[in-house]
């Protein structure tokens, strides 16, 4: 029996690290703002009181040679979590993450391992605008050797992060701002395997393949729809590489309608591999195109009216839903949507 | 030696970005400037005494701590506020928020909320005032917390090696966030560090506004007679938490200073003293801080009432 407590996401991560730190000595966190007093969002607060400062620590603003620092600690036996508080930053490190990091194993011969994890928050907070707001999940998975976690839940949070840190490969995982505050329960002895597709909820209208804050979204508009029988089914893809394909295309051979919604820039995306996994793998079943919905086509706006038409959200999915199924718009007035917005307050 | 009139107009250009982030202060919790805001109270006296001796013609960049930079070079409340609210009428239409603030019509090409982002492109373009024998500079600002990013070193050695027209301006706070410089630096000080390139450095007290003219000065007119890039380090307080309205001197990393000691670096309180001292009635101080007051609170209103962009903008400004 699981030992199960309701607790938030921000809560299952910082857990999540404490038993592995706990479990493995050679487990150690690092990067900006980790040991400060506000433990990135919360979520590696308490590391330094309980581990030290040897295995939780902040760096210089260094995010290149830092992650330089990571794979060389991990190619020596180490198991670094390398932290950043938000997903941009990282592109001051693709250097180490797209030329070493997701390369050395394989020009090794396989005789190197890489136990490495990089955190990085990513999405929406009080205006991020457009250097402050990218999910790059689609970008990391492109380059082989790198695995890619997006968790929604706070289950996810716990159990994928400790499955994350004892991969053996270098594993990108990817929070949503937004989610730290979420609360739900959590089994601190289920780890959650990579390369695992959840079903959020059973549905024979239409399949929606989620990722990160849109199954949040895509509940939120399953439950609108549900109130005139609509009832849509929700595939939370949690790990972008490895890919569960499996559940995926189960899913929609059984619904025969697709609509991806990644949370991600369509153009290029990921969203495009989904859509290519259901059309390629369904194409007898479908009833009609996949469709794809994702950030519109532009950097990522600071005003909120324009940030709400920027991303895709349950109103979007609800229109997209009953325009692949041919039905009436429903009346969406006195609907209450961004309840996140409405509890989010800033500065951050 | 500043004398009394620039002095004052000095101070009157202090006074307004003052002004308009106490105001920014007051409003902030109205939830309706939904943008994160790095204040720079302690700041100022940087971005107002270097923009006020740049040469006209002059480019500057930024980072997200920009609101002295913006309205140093701009003088612009309306559309500062505007842009704070997210409003159509500012300066990026509300695309931008507090971090990204920009006014390449006035030389202020761009700021940036990805640190150190700014140096290499602020080396651009006073590559291209080199390469069409202009005579202009271009003027970066940039935290502390930047020099640790290799781009700073690598843009510092071509700026050095190519003699260009650029002056750095370092504003160091010794804080990163909540990290100290100390947690931070191998090395023991940035201006040690600088002095190994070839470029011509400036040092003072970020808090002191004439000192800070008075060194720019001293590093733009050597620039002048010897063509290398300047390097001005300026050091000043932080009075605010790093990004957000409020004090944060009870979250435990740094003490708050004593009082006296809070006057000496509050850059506003430091000019007044100063020109009490020079002769200066209180009453002129006076004068020019109700006419600075009236016109931020005239374009925060004005702004709290501007229409937001209308969801075509969403999709315009991307391409040329
Ligand atoms: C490349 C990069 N890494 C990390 C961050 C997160 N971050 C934002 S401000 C900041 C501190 C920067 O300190 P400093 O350059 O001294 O500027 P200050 O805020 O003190 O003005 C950090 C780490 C960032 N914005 N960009
Ligand atoms: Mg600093």
């Amino acid at each position: 029996m699981g030992i199960k407590s309701l607790m938030t996401f921000r809560d299952a991560v910082n857990l999540a690290l404490v038993r592995e730190m706990e479990r493995d000595p050679s487990v150690f966190v690092f990067g900006l703002d980790v040991a400060d007093h506000k433990g990135i969002f919360g979520s590696t607060q308490g590391l330094v009181e309980k581990f030290g400062r040897e295995r939780c620590f902040g760096t210089p603003l260094s995010e290149d040679a830092m992650t330089g620092v990571a794979l060389g600690a991990a190619i020596s036996g180490l198991r670094p979590v390398h932290v950043h508080i938000r997903a941009d930053f990282l592109l001051l490190a693709m250097n180490q993450i797209a030329n070493m990091m997701s390369t050395l194993r394989y020009m090794s011969g396989g005789k190197l391992t890489i136990p490495l994890v990089v955190r990085a928050v990513i999405g929406r907070g009080w205006g991020q605008s457009a250097q402050h707001s990218k999910s790059l999940h689609g970008m990391f998975a492109h380059f082989p050797g790198l695995k890619v976690v997006v968790p929604t839940t706070p289950q996810d949070g716990y159990g994928l992060l400790r499955a994350s840190i004892r991969d053996d490969n270098p594993v990108i995982f990817l929070e949503h701002r937004w989610l730290y505050d979420i609360s739900g329960e959590v089994d601190e002895n289920e780890t959650v395997p990579l390369g695992r597709a959840a079903i959020r909820r059973e549905g024979d209208a239409v399949t929606l393949v989620c990722t990160s804050w849109m199954n949040v979204e895509a509940l939120k508009a399953a439950e609108i729809l549900a109130r005139r029988g609509v009832e849509v089914e929700i595939v939370d893809v949690r790990t972008v590489m490895p890919l569960d394909e499996e559940t995926i295309v189960g899913s929609v051979n059984r619904t025969r309608h697709c609509i991806v919604a990644d949370y991600d820039w369509i153009f290029c995306g990921f969203g495009a591999e989904l859509a290519a996994v259901a059309s390629q793998r369904c194409f007898g079943r479908l009833k009609q195109p996949v469709e794809r919905l994702g950030f519109a086509p532009v950097p990522c706006p600071t005003t909120r009216p324009l940030e709400n038409l920027f991303y895709p959200s349950a109103p979007t999915i609800i229109r997209a839903v009953e325009k692949l199924l041919g039905l009436e718009e429903t009346d969406l007035r006195g609907e209450s949507f961004y309840s996140y917005e409405q509890r989010f307050k800033g500065p951050f | 030696m500043i004398r009394k009139k620039e002095a004052l107009s000095l101070y009157q250009k202090l006074v307004l970005v003052r002004l308009a982030e106490e105001t920014i202060r007051e409003e902030y919790f109205n939830d309706e400037m939904k943008t994160p805001v790095h204040l720079g109270i302690g700041a100022y006296a940087i971005s107002v005494g270097v923009c006020h001796c740049l040469p006209s013609g002059a480019k500057t960049f930024g980072t997200y701590r920009n609101h002295a930079l913006y309205l140093a070079v701009t003088g612009d409340t309306d559309g500062f506020f505007a842009e704070l609210y997210g409003k159509l009428s500012g300066p990026g239409k509300g695309k931008a928020g507090s971090m990204h603030l920009c006014a390449p019509a006035r030389g202020l090409m761009a700021t940036s909320a990805v640190v150190g982002t700014t140096i290499p492109v602020a080396v651009g373009a006073a590559l291209a005032n080199a390469y069409r024998k202009g005579s202009d500079i271009v003027a970066v600002f940039f935290g502390d917390g930047a020099v640790e990013e290799g781009v700073f070193w690598e843009s510092l050695n071509f700026a050095s090696l190519k003699r260009l027209p650029v002056l750095f301006v370092c504003e160091d706070n010794n804080l990163a966030i909540h990290a100290h410089a100390s947690e931070r630096r191998g090395f023991r000080s940035i201006p040690d560090a600088v002095r190994a390139f070839d470029c011509h450095l400036g040092i003072g007290d970020g808090s002191d506004l004439l000192s800070v003219a008075q060194n720019t000065r001293a590093v733009l007119a050597q620039m002048t007679r010897d063509l290398k890039p300047g390097f001005l380090h300026f050091t000043y307080f932080r009075f605010l938490e790093h990004v957000g309205p409020r004090e944060d001197f009870d979250a435990g990393y740094r003490e708050k200073p004593g009082p006296k000691e809070m006057a000496r670096l509050d850059p506003v309180r430091r000019l007044e003293t100063e020109l009490l001292r020079r002769g200066v009635a209180s009453s002129a101080m006076e004068a020019i801080r109700a006419e600075a007051s009236a016109k931020v609170r005239r374009s925060a209103e004005e702004a709290q009432k501007a229409p937001f962009a209308p969801p075509a903008e969403l999709t315009t400004d991307v391409w040329a």
